[in-house]
């Protein structure tokens, strides 16, 4: 029970340490990954400030716009990675190993929570002092909790589109495309979500970071609660549960396609 | 050479559309193609009607929703064109046979953005269908000025193709970050053209920026030839002209044309020089 607890945590530090080292090592990439976000966020902002829209609405477009760094990773660093490790030749040799694969994907969410981290960091820096928001600080210590388990089942569904997505083929990369915008939008990265409606916006409660989001904004914007989706307990609760959930099926899936992958000789396929 | 361009261009285009649809149905590809720009649109139309609680017969939901739709062509042709590079050089590794064909790199590099061009005129239409049905865009035949559009789009699709042969050149020769350059160049534009709000919102420090870009005269001129002179209410532009935009659009394309293919051409002899047609950077 040890080895297997000692080989687990070997997996998950040995899989997030390219990440994070990563992280860092390539100046331009971050560059990149936190100048997108920013010029996107400003053409936003500036539609806001075009229509005359209060000032809180800026800053839900910069805390929107940061958020973006973690769905990216969620899509590309997480979904679509075991694919793409089928397709380089990695997949076979993770299995081959001692090594559990639940461990692996674990290293690759703990290192790319980390790696957009970062970025998310310099993109709400960047947008703060760029456009003049303020935020309440009051109560910063249950922001770091609604956000850490926003990132618990974020990731965890990043675990479960990871082993999903190991059943497509050049689908995949369109679809972690596809999976962008539409979920910008029913997300409410820029707006309230709210707004979309009590039906759509419970719907859209599926992907973690639209309660997340939400929740953040609540307590970061306490000015004007008419624009929260639900109160803010309400939102961790299922947060709760979403994390719980997510974990859950990411192990159960994977397992269970890792099965018919080996039954199906699917494992080292490659759709280049 | 004309004719060996042109026949690597048709060819292209079609090996361009079976690339991009081949993946999927047509149905499914049809979704897949209409999904993000309706998307897209859509954030908009929520992000107005929050703060406005208006109707969206207005001109500045006119100017956000067509400045957007018409944003399709910049993000498709443009990465479209820059993209093939990487897609042929590293995923497909067929770039360096393609440089050894007898044929010219330059119009097939164009051709294979002609895929993204036939999609997003697509997503275009039915974007605008949709605004048109269910938010009451106040276009129809009364207000087209049918010439106007025509040319300006001619303008405007040949400015962000040969923006995008610039990228394609600079791919040719970049390392690590050429798959991030056509987004950046994209989200740029987004931001510098006024796509989707005046250009008099923009600091007055950031506008001449817009103004050097070929997208900020062939946004206005599109929303005039659809609008009207509902188009020109935004004070930017108020003082030209549709002749004075059109004379602009075309020398900035024709300045762009020929910088561009003078570029690329200089970057593929480059590119073969110093053996970088068959090099990998993505893994």
């Amino acid at each position: 029970m040890t080895a297997s607890l000692a080989l687990f945590l070997r997996t998950v530090m040995g899989r997030a340490y390219p990440r994070v080292v990563g992280s860092v090592r390539q100046t331009s990439d971050f560059l990149w990954e936190t100048l997108l976000p920013i010029l996107s966020l400003s053409g936003f902002v500036y539609v806001y400030r075009a229509l005359n829209a209060p000032a809180e609405y800026i800053g839900f477009v910069v805390i929107g716009g940061a958020m973006t760094t973690f769905w990216l990773n969620v899509l590309w660093s997480m979904a679509s990675q075991l694919y793409w490790d089928k397709d380089a030749g990695n997949l076979a040799l993770f299995i081959l190993s001692p090594a559990p694969l639940m461990g692996v994907l674990l290293g690759m969410a703990v290192g790319g929570l980390l790696w957009a981290f970062t970025r998310a960091i310099v993109v709400v820096g960047a947008g703060t002092l760029l456009f003049g928001v303020s935020f309440s600080t009051a109560d910063l210590g249950f922001l770091a909790l609604v956000f850490l388990v926003t990132m618990a089942a974020l990731y965890g569904l990043g675990m479960v589109f990871a082993s999903l997505f190991l059943l497509f083929g050049r689908e995949a990369w369109h679809l972690s495309h596809l999976l962008q915008e539409p979920i910008y939008l029913v997300s409410g990265f820029y707006f309230p979500v709210k707004a979309l409606g009590f039906w759509i916006a419970a719907a859209a409660s599926i992907i973690p970071l639209t309660l997340g989001l939400d929740a953040m904004r609540q307590i970061l914007f306490p000015g004007n609660l008419q624009f929260g989706f639900l109160s803010v307990s309400v939102e961790l609760a299922i947060l709760i549960v979403l994390a719980v959930v997510m974990i859950v099926t990411a192990w159960i899936s994977l397992d269970r396609l890792e099965t018919l992958g080996r039954k199906e000789g699917r494992l080292t396929e490659r759709t280049a | 050479m004309w004719n060996l361009g042109g026949r690597s261009f048709g060819v292209a285009t079609w090996l361009g559309w079976q690339i991009e649809s081949n993946w999927a149905d047509p149905f499914l590809f049809f979704i897949y193609s209409m999904l993000r720009p309706i998307s897209g649109v859509m954030i908009l139309v929520v992000m107005y009607l929050v703060v406005t609680r208006q109707a969206t017969q207005t001109a500045i939901f006119a100017y956000i929703y067509l400045g957007n739709a018409f944003f399709i062509y910049v993000r498709g042709v443009i990465v479209g064109v820059s993209w093939t590079v990487i897609d042929d050089r590293e995923h497909y590794g067929t770039l360096k046979y393609l440089a050894l064909a007898p044929m010219p790199l330059i119009t097939y590099v164009l051709g294979r953005g002609v895929a993204q061009l036939i999609t997003s005129t697509l997503a275009v239409a039915i974007t605008i269908g949709f605004g048109i049905l269910f938010f009451g865009l106040p276009l129809g035949p009364a207000k087209l000025d049918a010439p106007l559009f025509i040319l300006s789009m001619a303008l405007g699709i040949m400015s962000l193709a040969f923006i995008g042969l610039f990228l394609a050149g600079a791919t040719l020769l970049m390392a690590r970050d050429a798959w991030n350059a056509g987004e950046a160049v994209s989200a740029a534009l987004y931001l510098f053209s006024g796509a989707i709000f005046p250009l008099s919102v923009l600091p007055a420090w950031l506008r001449p920026v817009g103004f050097g870009l070929p997208v900020t005269f062939w946004l206005e001129l599109v929303r005039r030839s659809l609008l009207g002179t509902g188009a020109a209410a935004f004070p930017t532009f108020a003082s030209f002209s549709n002749a004075q935009l059109v004379l602009i659009l075309a020398g900035m394309t024709a300045l762009y044309g020929t910088a561009a293919v003078f570029f690329f051409l200089w970057a593929e002899n480059r590119a073969r020089r110093l053996g970088l047609l068959d090099q990998e950077t993505l893994s």
